[in-house]
């Protein structure tokens, strides 16, 4: 414990650090997988393969991406941009499928309602699809974030890595403090950020407030969808 | 300075450091450790799908070690029992553990119920229902929990060159001890770790699929058998009179 007091302001430093280097690429692949996703979604099936290629990216280990991203980017090895450009690739390929299965999980005639009420295709997706998907995304958007705050400490192998550098301090010293820390330190910023977006998520399911009742799609969906948004939601947990 | 010029040149291939021993080594460990992770998870997953209180625990506990880094972990087992194979092994164990113990309860628990009825009905023990029909329908989900086991492992193995347990773990800290001239070794150790991890990925997604049709045609007959049955031959006919 002595230890953790006295270090506290670099322990502090790197968790700073740490959230940075996480939550960067799931913010800039929300955005990137958004309209992604979207186009691929337009496709209709053609969607399924390229989903089903792409997935491989995420078979790929991240020590591997880190050593090799500077070639395709000409920056330095210990540089934070390769990590950032591995978990936001990571990022993306995640959710991207969670985007499509949201957009495919709103149902037809309410689409349809939303067209018949005279909804432009840009104002349909942002006021009718998104939300009614988001719990879909969001869901995706917990798993990509608590991922990415655990894998952004692989880093550390090559000298980078935000927290998991105490991971290396105590590998080298062979002193425990550090590594538990570490690992205390990972777990709790992981679990913080997922209790955070869950609650987001729960105020974007029907029934509670967050849903723009007064939009005649959304009260269409409250009876038709809940039941079907319960089945895609679980599917998308595998 | 050629990226490839480590990967490509022959003498780095043979001998006890070359690149051929170190990819034995990083598939030794990950052939091991899943094993040994898929015979745990296999049992302890048939027992705990069957409860539901089993199933919430195993769900909480896969939740919980996504959070988990992996090689904070692998770090703490090293620093507690030494370096060398067997505390390295025991941290990829545990990591493989949690996808195929999920995989497995989920599996079970999905199994249709009534063939599982069924199999009781027939008087067979809960040894025999858990191998006999619940297992062979779980099989889908127990090779895919695998597969997410061992991508997990493949990634990991990396990081048990720390530990000085070889793998190609090895080139890459090496390379990035030697320091500049040293790229091309850890650009090897990154583009062999990660064409491992793709074939494990392609043919254990395979494997997965050859599985869940195998799974579906089962049960499609177990479904038709009613009907092409003769209820007649259920039935016992009364020995026919004519015959001495």
């Amino acid at each position: 414990m002595d230890w953790v007091i006295r270090n506290l302001p670099m322990i502090g430093g790197l968790t700073l650090q740490h959230l940075v280097l996480s939550l960067v690429p799931v913010a800039l692949a929300l955005v990137i997988s958004l309209v992604l996703g979207y186009l691929l979604h337009l496709t209709g099936r053609a969607a399924n393969p390229i989903l089903a290629v792409t997935s491989v990216v995420y078979a790929i280990p991240s020590i591997a991406l880190f050593v090799a991203l500077p070639v395709v980017l000409g920056t330095k090895i210990l540089d934070p941009v390769n990590i950032i450009v591995a978990l936001t690739l990571y990022s993306v390929v995640l959710l991207n499928r969670n985007v499509v299965d949201g957009l495919r999980s709103v149902p037809e005639d309410v689409v349809d309602a939303a067209t018949a009420l005279g909804y432009g295709r840009i104002r349909r997706l942002l006021t009718v699809e998104l939300p009614l998907a988001m719990p879909v995304i969001l869901g995706g958007l917990r798993v990509v974030t608590v991922t990415n705050i655990a894998m952004v400490t692989v880093g550390a192998v090559i000298g980078t890595g935000a927290l998991g550098q105490l991971f290396g301090i105590g590998f080298n010293t062979g002193y425990v403090v550090p590594i538990l820390t570490g690992i205390v330190a990972v777990m709790l910023l992981a679990l913080l950020a997922d209790a955070l977006i869950l609650l987001v998520q729960r105020s974007f399911e029907p029934g509670r407030e967050g849903l723009d009742t007064h939009d005649a799609s959304a009260l269409l969906l409250d009876q038709r969808t809940s039941q079907r948004r319960v089945e895609t939601s679980s599917g998308g947990r595998r | 300075m050629n990226l490839f010029s480590y990967l490509l040149d022959a003498a780095n291939w043979p001998g006890p450091d070359g690149i051929a021993t170190r990819i034995g080594e990083h598939l030794g460990f990950t052939v091991i450790s899943v094993l040994v992770a898929t015979m745990l998870g296999v049992v302890i997953g048939a027992i705990a799908g069957r409860y539901r209180a089993g199933r919430v625990v195993v769900v909480g506990v896969l939740n919980a070690t996504r959070a988990i880094p992996t090689l904070g972990l692998l770090v703490l087992v090293v620093t507690l029992l030494g370096t060398g194979l067997v505390p390295v092994l025991l941290a990829l164990v545990i990591l493989a553990l949690p996808p195929i113990l999920t995989g497995t309860a989920t599996g079970v628990a999905q199994a249709d119920p009534n063939a599982v009825q069924a199999a009781k009905g027939l008087g067979m023990t809960g040894l025999q229902v858990s191998l006999g029909v619940e297992l062979p329908l779980a099989l889908p989900l127990i090779i895919s929990g695998i597969r997410s086991a061992t991508l997990q492992v493949v990634a990991t193995a990396t990081v048990a060159a720390l530990a000085a347990a070889g793998g190609l773990g090895r080139l890459v800290v090496d390379g990035q001890r030697a320091g500049a001239t040293g790229y091309p070794e850890m650009f090897a150790g990154a583009v062999l770790v990660a064409v491992m991890a793709v074939l494990f990925d392609v043919i254990l997604g395979l494997l997965v699929r050859v599985a869940r049709r195998r799974a579906e045609r089962h049960a499609e007959t177990s479904l038709a058998a009613p009907d092409s049955l003769d209820p007649r031959e259920l039935i016992p006919t009364p020995a026919d009179p004519s015959t001495p």
